[in-house]
């Protein structure tokens, strides 16, 4: 009986702690796979429409964004305005926009560019159009209209 | 024998990590971009005349200032939208109103009946609301990916976005085109 007596009262051994940073650096990993570095602070309020029919956007890197909506701050009043980068912008500083965009890009990839259009649901169309037609005069012929996955119809 | 190496204390390692983590959470946003993707038209050339195009092949559809719906010269609602796209498209019982249709070869697909030169012509005001627009470009879009999955379910037995193999995709696509014309921007009710 006596053989399984143990010597004398060990203290709890220590709980190794060195995997614990590899979990951790799988965490990590994990949320820069899936994450994208915000592109720019929002001045304007986007609350995406919402469609069924929606597609991912396929290269991140090749995206860039028009942000349209009424100004966050309530003391610039509720019209829709254009966003571009950082800034608040008017229709014909969309050219520079995307000529920036363009110039930044490979050569390769110029032409696979994307511009992504965040609008809010309670902009009106006209802005809309005039940027669409900016856009069609410049060349960025590949649009996508953002939009969150969810029910379209919901009855009104 | 030789003294063991000391362990470093690998603890701290966990808050270094842990920073990182914060870091990244706070300077990120899931990547939730998601949108219906459309191709713009090139400008049109002045001196070009724009090709005729039979009335019966344009599916025409009407988005006015408070966001109502005119379809086809009649009022019309979200919800029968797509099916009235899809019937236009298919023209199930050769009606003269709509599309026409021929028979084409498409390789990977053989013989397919097809509408000839279906348009849809999606015209909006500058006073619509881009909600009622984009559902409108969501009915239109749901209407032809339908279409899609229906013809590779019959062709191939599986929906289209189970397809493996880039040639028969390609075959649905050219035998069903995302053919949505926004149509020239017109001035009319103010913003």
């Amino acid at each position: 009986m006596a053989r399984f007596k143990k010597k004398g009262s060990k203290a709890a051994p220590e709980i190794n702690t060195g995997s614990m940073s590899d979990i951790i650096f799988m965490f990590l990993f994990f949320f820069m796979v899936i994450t994208t570095i915000r592109e720019a602070t929002l001045i304007v309020k986007v609350r995406p429409p919402q469609a069924s029919e929606v597609q991912k956007l396929e290269k991140k890197s090749l995206v860039s964004y028009i942000y349209i909506g009424p100004p966050i701050k309530k003391d610039l009043g509720g019209q829709s305005r254009i966003q571009l980068n950082d800034q608040f912008a008017a229709i014909n500083d969309i050219q520079e926009f995307i000529t920036r965009e363009r110039e930044s890009r490979d050569e390769v990839d110029r032409k696979l560019i994307t511009t992504s259009l965040k609008i809010d649901r309670e902009t009106r169309m006209g802005i809309v159009t005039d940027v669409k037609q900016e856009l069609r005069r410049i060349g960025a012929f590949k649009i996508s209209y953002s939009a969150a996955k969810g029910k379209a119809l919901n009855k009104n | 024998m030789s003294k063991k190496t000391p362990q470093i204390n690998s603890g701290s390692m966990a808050d270094i990590s842990f920073l990182l983590i914060s870091f990244f959470l706070l300077t990120s946003s899931i990547n939730t971009d998601m949108g219906i993707s459309r191709k713009l038209p090139p400008p049109l050339d002045p001196n070009v005349k724009p090709p005729e195009i039979k009335q019966r092949n344009v599916f025409t559809v009407l988005v006015n200032q408070s966001d109502r719906l005119l379809v086809e010269g009649k009022p019309g609602d979200l919800s029968t939208l797509k099916s009235l796209a899809k019937e236009f498209y298919t023209n199930p019982s050769d009606n003269p109103d709509l599309a026409e249709m021929e028979m084409k070869f498409i390789p990977n697909l053989g013989d397919v009946r097809v509408a000839k030169s279906a348009v849809i012509s999606l015209k909006n005001d500058r006073g619509t609301s881009y909600e009622m627009y984009l559902k409108v470009q969501n009915e239109l879009t749901a209407a032809i990916n339908e279409l899609r999955d229906e013809l590779s379910v019959q062709k191939f037995g599986v929906k289209l976005s189970l397809l493996t193999n880039e040639d028969q995709i390609n075959a649905i696509k050219t035998a069903i085109p995302v053919s949505i014309s926004e149509a020239e921007p017109e001035n009319v009710g103010g913003q």
